[in-house]
């Protein structure tokens, strides 16, 4: 995983809350089996809107996008990280994440910053105002600021930890090897296994 | 400190305790007895284990099915879609690579992933599950802490055999009372997310409790369970008890002799100790509660079937009321219609969340006898291949194919639209699934979240309504006890 300390780039104001994954990527473009190139997938119902945000220049090119409450929510999808980072998004920033989300985003470098609802509108209203303005996103203090506006976020400080150090979970996870074997010497035999099958 | 049954679960699976203390706590290092697989979120993940020369660590804790995208029609022909054939055919060839058990389409045990792992017996109380998909909260009905992960969590799934978890918290949702007729386990989740919204759960473990919930068989547990997710929780579940122990007695996967005996010993003692408190409680009253069925584009937005379709005006928070009229104006409703008067164009009874033997049942004795609205186009889609046999032995085929539904092939189907199962633009659909998202059954469809006899009574109607509405059809009930 790439490192992320910080980021500058246009923000794009979202204007609506429970922005479901089904929005970000549609189901079908799920049938690939690549984890790369689903830009074209984005947020595609609405694209075909011609008055869709990112449909309307400087939009288009942005990279922060400032979301409603509720962003990500519904199904487990990574494809939606994919998709938003496949396209050129660097960081979402909402009031509330959805937990698969927000969990996902972390894996993948793609920042979900938590801002405070009375923040965001506030960025929206700078955003709208002046269209190509400007977000920077500081992982290191923990701060968006956006024209005039200067806001605090909160990550977890495990993922933070992570984006800023570009670490890859499994590697992590793997230096205690020894642990999970230990731990799995005391399993209960009445565990199930699916090996070798047992058919009714 | 007394626990809560989801704190005991987890206090069980801990393989490391994350360094640190308080806001600085790394995540806790949890074991994973069980690793459900399919299709879709699967490729990349085997994929990743490939490039870094990883092996899958217990292909004996892990089983894969064919469901999300897959046919229900034809399921003996090669998968006319070529991007789905090709998804499907990496997933065999997947399995075939890293020694994992694989049922596929036309074996006896395929079927919804979430329908599967129960059906086999594999998922038993105080497990530890998950699966790339957020209905993995189902298997919390059996008191097993369950959940949707993403395909780097399967990856990592795969390579350890754990996941870096961090800590929850616990929600209590007290049902109390006894549902009345015509009311099921599906009134009362969408209830419950009406009450809490879609992020209500967000950060939380829900544990199910309460009268309601005890009367409940598993079948409608696993309804509840399943829609935990559509209130953002990271799982919910229900303490296992007597009810638990008979569903699961002798299925493959349950234990046997001996080790039936100490399982049913430790599985005792998975409840919520008595002084345990949860951050948060929520109470219901099951004596009061209607048939329960959406009108916009996410599951919180619901009434009681008996309601109108509420105005934006109704909702004091500006995003709610922005969200409202989003949704009326994709939903192509008007505010104050009675939600009875809505009339749908397709009834789909399927999903994990209602496509159990029960709910095929359920369903079947309120069409039976009766005929359908002849402008409603019906899908019957069983949660899996076993499910479907089960449905044929009772003769419930012939009743859903004479009242003049279809009788579909297992699998996800118009849930979620991935095969060639969709509505079509401004089309209406009653669903007996969980999401009723923006084009979620297909481009521009319009859902309708419903229980299965809901959906059976509109697929009579041809408006929104609930079995009550409809007159009487005296033979149904006879015939069914001697048929039986």
């Amino acid at each position: 995983m790439e490192k992320f300390s910080t980021h500058t780039g246009i923000g794009v104001p979202l204007r609506q809350s429970n922005v479901d994954t089904d929005q970000i990527i549609p189901a079908v473009y799920l049938k690939r089996i690549t984890r790369t190139g689903f830009e074209d997938a984005l947020f595609a119902a609405w694209r075909k809107d011609p008055a869709f945000i990112l449909n309307q220049a400087p939009f288009n090119a942005g990279s922060v996008l400032v979301a409603g409450p509720d962003f990500g929510t519904g199904s487990s999808r990574e494809h939606a990280v994919w998709a938003l980072k496949d396209y050129g998004f660097k960081t979402v920033l909402s009031s509330r994440f959805a937990d698969i989300f927000r969990g996902n985003s972390g894996k993948q470098g793609l920042l979900a910053a938590e801002v405070a609802q009375d923040d965001i509108e506030l960025i929206w209203k700078v955003l709208e105002n002046a269209p190509g303005t400007e977000v920077t996103v500081d992982l290191v203090s923990k701060t968006v600021m956006c024209g005039n506006v200067v806001a605090p976020f909160e990550i977890d400080d495990y993922t933070r930890w992570r984006l800023l150090e570009g670490l890859d979970d499994i590697g992590l996870t793997l230096q205690h090897e020894e642990d999970i074997t230990a731990y799995e010497a005391t399993r209960p035999a009445f565990k199930p296994k699916t090996l070798p099958a047992r058919l009714s | 400190m007394a626990k809560t049954l989801a704190e005991k679960v987890w206090d069980a699976h801990v393989v490391r305790k994350g360094d640190g203390e308080g806001a600085n706590a790394q995540p806790d290092l949890l074991y994973i007895d069980l690793h459900l697989v399919h299709e879709v979120t699967s490729p990349q993940a085997f994929e990743g284990l490939r490039l870094a020369g990883r092996p899958l660590r217990r292909p004996d804790l892990t089983i894969a099915t064919e469901d999300h995208n897959t046919p229900t029609l034809d399921i003996d022909k090669p998968i006319a879609d070529l991007t789905s054939r090709t998804q499907i055919q990496t997933l065999r060839n997947n399995c075939q690579e890293f020694g994992v058990r694989l049922h596929s389409l036309g074996d006896a045990e395929q079927g919804i992933v979430h329908v599967v792992g129960p059906q086999l017996g594999l998922t038993q109380p105080g497990m530890t599950v998950v699966c790339g998909d957020s209905h993995t909260s189902t298997h919390g009905a059996f008191g097993a802490l369950a959940m949707g992960i993403g395909t780097s969590e399967v990856e990592h799934v795969m390579a350890t055999q754990t996941l870096s978890l961090k800590p929850f918290k616990t929600m209590a949702i007290n049902v109390e009372g006894a549902l009345r007729p015509g009311v099921s386990a599906k009134d009362i989740i969408l209830a419950v997310i009406a009450k809490i919204g879609t992020g209500g759960g967000q950060g939380y473990v829900l544990e199910y409790r309460g009268s309601a919930i005890r009367a409940l068989s598993m079948e409608a547990r696993m309804t509840i369970c399943n829609m935990s997710i559509e209130a953002g929780a990271r799982a919910g579940l229900v303490a296992p008890d007597q009810t638990t122990y008979d569903y699961m007695y002798g299925r493959p996967h349950a234990p046997q002799g001996a080790e039936w005996d100490a399982a049913v010993e430790y599985w005792n003692t998975l409840r919520s100790e008595d002084d345990a408190t949860f951050d948060v409680e929520v109470d219901l009253d099951a004596d009061t509660l209607e048939p329960f069925v959406t009108w916009g584009t996410n599951p919180g937005q619901g009434v009681s079937l008996s309601a109108k379709v509420p105005s934006p005006e109704d909702f004091g928070d500006e995003n709610a009321k922005a969200a409202a009229e989003r949704a009326l104006q994709y939903m192509g409703l008007e505010a104050g219609t009675p939600m009875k008067e809505i009339r749908v164009d397709t009834v789909f009874l399927g999903s994990c969340t209602n496509s159990r033997m029960e709910d095929l049942r359920a369903a079947a004795d309120i069409v039976r006898g009766r005929t359908k609205d002849p402008n409603i186009r019906m899908l019957v889609v069983p949660g899996s291949a076993r499910v479907r046999l089960e449905a044929e032995a009772e003769g419930l085929d012939k009743v859903f194919k004479d009242f003049g539904a279809e009788w579909r092939f297992a699998g996800c189907s118009m849930c979620l639209g991935m095969n060639p199962d969709q509505l079509e633009p401004g089309e209406r659909c009653a669903s007996t699934s969980n999401r009723n998202f923006e084009g979620r059954q297909g481009k521009g469809g319009r859902t309708h979240l419903v229980s299965p006899v809901v959906a059976a009574a509109t697929a009579i109607r041809g408006t929104l309504s609930s079995p009550s509405d409809l007159d009487p059809a005296p033979e149904s009930a006879a015939a069914r006890s001697s048929a039986a």
